[in-house]
Order: structure tokens, then sequence, then C-alpha cells
């Protein structure tokens, strides 16, 4: 065990700044990373062991102990829980003779849950030893557990055709489906790999951040900050050495469009980064994408050497000299914050992926203390198109402030869940006549970090001018429990993914989430719902987004669906905490064995 | 007309914000003046005997017998006043929060270093004593309570304003290192 722990740190020339890529690599290996190996790590990096340990702990794909043979990790995101998740659930549990959280006693199946891991138009889904496993049923878990049993690999336990378009390729072999239901008139527009790169290098590099600027392309990512002045900023550093980071970590449930972009179009996305490159001198970019991701991984490595191949990587490419850039991927490990870019960093420099004060802003000191631009899958594949067909092309598409496309992740009660590149300022009402959608009560625009939206609310617009978005629009039917269904995952799920750095956003949404179990479980009082929209409101002190945004679930939702609280909290009374005393002492009089008269 | 009743009690507290009550010094005879005392450790009194206007709780609740308690002071007192950091937040005795109670028991009673007298390892069930609750509660999550005065134990003056201004119906004058510790 020892030698081939060290012979992945001697890989990576045991440079402290790929720990991801060695934990990652000795996991593969061996299944878990041996705690006692820890010391002996952190020595050969030259790092503290305290500080190993706590980057090991902050991943939830990362482990110190074997999982079993087989590692299920089923979604837990609120469309999985719309298609009869619990039903999955309760099948692998039965079937395999063990509860979730835990590995079976003969270390065969070890069953756990896992937020959102993109495939909210095919739930539920789970990822088993790194394979993707989707539209998951009670009947298919019985199959997939049975051939756990036989000892069958899980890459032949396939029982389905493989998914559309390039998941049926030799490099990545998966069921998962594209569903791309609407090609656009940007990402879809023919393409061949380095047309426009060689169209960027006959520019100056500064013409190329202003054709940039010019197209008003706004981060596709969610939060919108325009891409050509990222680049400008970067660009007006002192320092020399700079890097182009693509945020491949999507991790906000109900996105899934960067999935389909990087099976269908990952070289788009590549020469993107080189033209990122180019404009501001960079010579390395590197693709952060997220653990969840993994069944691409052979598939994109091969792209890569397929552009180097081309000269479109590497030394002096696209024919002109001196211009060097290449791309190397680095795999995440299971945490939604490190699709925060300051966070993104820490984590790709082999660190607890916890964001940083800003400023400095990554542009100023990025990776490794160097200007770094970061952007989105999407941002970069579009970035090919603006230099190829010019920015007035781009801004023709779309409104007056949100110029060109987006590609939007649809999951939820609707016939026709997928992704879909519309131009921006269409309305939510366009959008579910577009995907089949009818007898809606609410809709989730961006994700549990947007809002949640009522049927008043349909006209509204997509666009930074109204309903900005990273694109993730889930769908509610009039029969879904809103707050018991929908409110409650989202709050779980910020409870799980949050960083713990901030106190506001490591205890708000646990305090918010006791008062909204009181208020379902009928103790709930009017003071309760303003309690929550007040105490929500110490989010606002947290370091980054995702503190900010934790407690949006519940503010949007009582905004607008307060008459749902309301039918659920009491009339006649105005304080009840909600305990009972007869409940609260039995554990104490189990424990000593006595009756629990009160 | 009568003087304004007061009543205080100690329950999963440590007895320090009393010993802070007492810290009003040589106020404490203007206080006896001002106030009659009913149920409290200051006098004795175990029972109510009378409703009252105001009642200071020291401590969170951590057996059946401080719920028992914190209800009968709910129930006769006007104005409930958690005083110091236990009572608002449970404080040091909610380190146990988190941790199964059988785990608590097994140190306190059997395992722990002082246990070696507890030759038959009994863990105690005797009918008489309270039932340890699941967790240590702030007195809010049991009763309503109106004010809160912070700080462990919070500073006699801060007793002291508060209650005068209960009783006379002025507003507080809280200067900011009154209430503030950082």
């Amino acid at each position: 065990m020892k030698t081939t722990v060290n012979k992945i740190i001697k890989k990576y020339k045991n440079d402290r700044y790929r720990l991801m890529d060695i934990l990652l690599d000795i996991q593969e290996e061996l299944g878990y990373i041996p705690e006692d190996l820890n010391q002996m790590i952190a020595d050969e990096l030259s790092i503290s062991k305290v500080e190993l340990d706590e980057t090991i702990s902050f991943y939830h794909f990362l482990t110190q102990k074997p999982l079993g043979e087989y590692t299920v990790y089923l979604n837990n995101s609120v469309t999985a829980g719309m298609m009869f998740r619990e039903d999955v659930k309760k099948t692998f549990e039965e079937q395999s003779g063990v509860l979730f959280g835990n590995v079976s006693s003969d270390g065969l199946i070890g069953l756990f849950d896992t937020s959102c891991i993109g495939m909210s138009d095919q739930e539920p889904a789970a990822i088993i030893n790194n394979v993707m496993f989707t539209n998951l049923t009670p009947f298919r878990v019985k199959e997939i557990v049975a051939d756990m049993k036989e000892g069958k690999p899980v890459e032949e336990m396939h029982k389905q055709n493989f998914g559309g378009g390039k998941n049926s390729s030799d490099l990545i072999q998966a069921v998962v489906k594209n569903n791309i239901r609407r090609k656009g008139p940007v990402l879809w527009d023919p393409y061949e790999p380095g047309e426009g790169l060689r169209k960027s290098i006959t520019m100056e590099p500064g013409d190329v951040i202003e054709e940039i600027k010019n197209s008003h392309l706004r981060g596709r990512g969610g939060a919108g900050f325009p891409t050509g002045l990222k680049w400008e900023f970067c660009n007006k550093s002192r320092e020399k050495e700079r890097y182009i980071f693509c945020n491949a970590d999507e991790g906000e449930p109900g996105t899934f469009k960067d999935r389909v972009i990087l099976t269908e179009m990952p070289k788009m996305v590549f020469e993107g980064m080189a033209i990122a490159g180019y404009a501001v001198g960079a010579k390395s970019g590197v693709v952060y994408i997220r653990y969840e991701y993994l069944y691409l991984r052979k598939y994109l490595e091969n792209t890569l050497s397929e552009l180097r191949k081309a000269k479109l990587l590497g030394r002096n490419i696209a024919g002109k000299n001196g211009f060097d850039f290449d791309i190397r991927i680095q795999y995440g490990a299971g945490a939604y914050i490190c699709g925060e870019e300051s966070a993104l960093l820490e984590s790709a420099e082999g660190k607890r992926g916890e964001p940083r004060d800003r400023p400095p802003f990554p542009v100023e000191k990025g990776f490794k203390g160097k200007p770094t631009i970061i952007n989105n899958v999407e941002t970069l594949a579009k970035v090919v198109k603006i230099i190829k067909k010019g920015s007035t092309w781009f801004t023709n598409l779309g409104t007056q402030e949100s110029a060109g496309t987006k590609l939007l992740s649809i999951s939820g009660d609707c016939r026709f869940p997928g992704v879909y590149e519309i131009e921006w300022g269409h309305s939510i009402y366009d959008i579910l006549e577009m995907v089949g959608a009818t007898d809606v009560q609410a809709v989730q625009v961006g994700g549990p970090s947007g809002i949640l939206i009522n049927p008043n609310q349909l006209p509204r617009k997509l666009g930074y001018e109204d309903l900005g978005t990273g694109g993730s629009l889930i769908i509610f039917h009039e029969s879904r429990n809103l707050i018991r269904e929908v409110v409650m995952n989202f709050t779980e799920f910020f409870i799980e993914e949050s960083c713990g750095s901030c106190s506001t956003c490591r205890n708000t949404p646990f305090i918010l989430k006791q008062k909204l179990e009181k208020i379902l479980d009928g103790h709930g009082v009017v003071q309760d719902i303003d309690d929550l929209v007040e105490w929500s409101k110490n989010l606002k002190f947290s370091r980054c987004g995702l503190g900010h945004t934790a407690g949006n679930p519940i503010i949007t939702s009582i905004q607008n669906f307060r008459h749902l609280y309301e039918k659920l909290v009491q009339r006649d009374r105005d304080y009840d905490t909600g305990f009972n005393l007869a409940e609260s002492v039995k554990e104490s009089c189990e424990a000593s064995n006595r009756s629990t008269v009160v | 007309m009568s003087k304004p009743v007061l009543a205080t009690t100690s329950l999963a507290g440590c007895f320090g914000c009393h010993m802070s009550i007492l810290d009003i010094d040589e106020r404490i005879l203007t206080l006896i003046e001002l106030v009659e005392f009913n149920k409290s450790p200051i006098n004795d009194i175990k029972t109510f005997t009378k409703q009252c206007d105001i009642g200071l709780i020291e401590g969170g609740c951590c057996n059946s017998e401080n719920v028992h308690v914190l209800r009968d002071f709910r129930k006769h007192c006007n104005i409930l006043v958690s005083l110091g950091e236990c009572a608002i937040m449970g404080g040091l005795p909610a380190m146990r929060n988190g941790i199964l109670i059988k785990e608590c028991f097994h140190e306190a009673y059997l395992n722990g270093p002082s246990t070696t007298a507890n030759t038959g390892h009994i863990i105690p069930n005797d009918p008489e004593l309270p039932c340890l609750l699941d967790k240590v509660y702030p007195c809010q999550e049991i009763v309503r309570i109106d004010y809160y005065l912070p700080g462990c134990p919070p500073r006699a003056d801060l007793i002291w304003e508060t209650l005068v201004s209960l009783i006379s119906g002025k507003p507080a004058e809280l200067p900011y290192e009154v209430i503030k510790f950082d």
C-alpha cells in the first residue's frame, strides 16, 4: 500500500498543489485513503498532517475507510424525490440488507446519499463505483443488487442502451441521456474545431478582449459578470504569469447543461479557453470539473490529445509562433461550494474548498496567487462563436441588456425535461409551453439559490433585466407539497453543502430547518413565519454567495406562497415551542431503565 | 399601592447569576425597599404564595424538574426574564447536547475516573429523581420569555438597571459595555 501511495506522490512530483489528484488517485487505486498513511503523505508533500486531514474530511467523495466493494451514491435532489426516490432507496436497503449511511457487514455494498449529481432530467440517479445509473426504478435496483452479489463489474451491469450522442461513444459508454430539446443559434451553429482560434490570432489580443466586451457576453454560470471586463481586468495586472480556468463544477441542483456541452462540444470549450489564453497571454488552462462527471474523464483527456495533435493546443498553436497554451483537467471531489470561483481555486490548489476573502479578486490574485480568469463552460463555448461570427451577430440575439442565448436545464413536472438553448427574453410562460408543463404551481428559477415563483409571475422574462439565471428551471405541479418536498429539500441541501467557515451559514440554515419542521409538525405560530424571514437576514453576513443565498428557498417561498405557510400555523395560539416533555425524557429513561413518568 | 413582587430561581445554572444579583452591593437595601420577594433562593421561599410581577430565571432546562419549575414560573409571573447565558442559550450544560445520554451516564456513573465508589455499577433511577431531557434547552424553547439579560453572569449593573426600569416603567439605560462583551 505504501509503495502504491509513494508512486502516486512521485507521479505528481511531491507537489502539494496537486493534492486533489494525489488523493483521488490513491482512492481509485485502494478504494479509500488509509488513515495511517496520512502522516506519510503529509511529510512527502511538506505540509502538516492537519492540513491533509482537513482537506480529506472536506470532500464528500474522499473517504478514510472502505465504503464497500460497490459504493452507491444515490442522489437526493428535489427532482429525484419527485420521481419516487424513496421507493428506490427502500429497495436498495431491502435488497442489500444495509441501511443508507452504512456498509454491509460483508463489506460488499455501501449505501450513501449525495447532493445533486447533474442528472435532474433523468432521476432518480446514482453513481456506483464512478459509473452513472439513471432513471432508476425498484425493479432495476433489484437487478443491480443481484449483479453486485454475483460480483459483476459495474461497467457490465447496463441493461438499457447507452444514452444518445457521444454518451454512446467508446470512451464514455454511459446510459446518460443528453435530452437536447432545442438546438439554438449559438451553440449549435455549425462548427469546425479551430476556426474561432484561427480567427482570433489574426487579431491583436487587445482586440479580442474588445470584441468580447462589445458582444456584452456575461458569465453563464449564474452570476452574470461581463466576460470581456473580466478579461480586461486580468490583462491589466502587472503579473505576467496568468491562468485560464474553466468552471465545470456545476453543482446548483437542477443544473446539467454543462454536462451536455462537455459531452457534445468539449472542443469548443477548450478552444474558448485557448482564445482567452491568447487574449491575456496565459500559457496554461485548467478545467475544474466536478467529481460526479468522472465518467467523462477518458473522453475529455482524449479530446485534449486530439486538439494537441491538431496543433490547437501545445506549442506554437494554430500556426502562431510563440503562442503556447495547454490545458489539464482537474477533478474535484464532491463539494457544491467549489463552484464558487475562489473556493474552486483553493480546491485546485489542493486545499479545503473554502471561499477566499475578496478583494483581491481572482483576476488580480488567483491560482497560486497569479491573475486568473475563471469562466463557466457555456461562457467559453460562446466565446468561440462570438469571435467567429462577430459581436454584432451576438448582440442581435436576445434582448437589449441580455445579449445572445442561454442554455437552460429544465427538470421537474413537465413532458420534455432536458436542455434548451433559447434567446434571452422569453417569458417563463413561453418556456412552460415549450417543455409541456401544465397546472404549474411553482417554478424554481436558478436552482435553490434562486427564487421560487408563483403562477402570477409566469409573464416574467428570462434575462438580466428581470430573471437572470444560470439556467436551472425546476417545475412543480399543483399536486406537489411545496414546503415539505421543495423548501425542506433545498434547506437540507444548504446545510449539507456549507463549508462551515462562517458561523452564519454553518448555523442559520440548521436553525431555519428546525423552525420549518416545527411548522410542518403543526406547532407553528404566525410569529414563526416572520422569524424565518428575519433570521434569514443573518446569512447576508456570510463570506460567499452560497451563504448569502442559503435562505432564499425560505425567503422566496414565503414571499410568493405565504398562504401555504399560513395554512399550517395555529390561529388560536401565539406561542408554541413544540416542546414535548414526555418525548424529551424518553431517551434518558430508557438509558437508566426507568418508566417515563414525568 | 403594594410593592411589586419578585421571584427568582436557578435551573440548570451555577448560581453565578444569583451571585451577580448580590453584586448590586448596597443597592440591595434599596431593592428590598422597592420590591417584595416571593419564591426565591434569596429568602428560601420554596413555593409561590401569590401571583408575581417579575420572575428572573437563571439556567436552562436539563431535566424534567427544571421544566416543571419554569412552567410554574410562567404561570405565576407576569414578566419572565432570562438571566444569563445558560437561560438564553443553554450555556455550559449544553455542551452535552449532541452526545448520547447513554454515553453521558456511562461516563458519569460507570466509566469515569470518579466512579470507583459505584461498586454496584448503578445508573441512578430512583423515581424521586428528575429525568434528564434529551438535551439542554434554553428557556424560550419551553415557555415564552419576555426579556433576555446577556452575560455569564450578566453584570450587576445590568440586572439593577433592568429591575429598576421594569418596576418604574421607564426605559432602561444600558450602555454598550453593559450588554456587549467583545
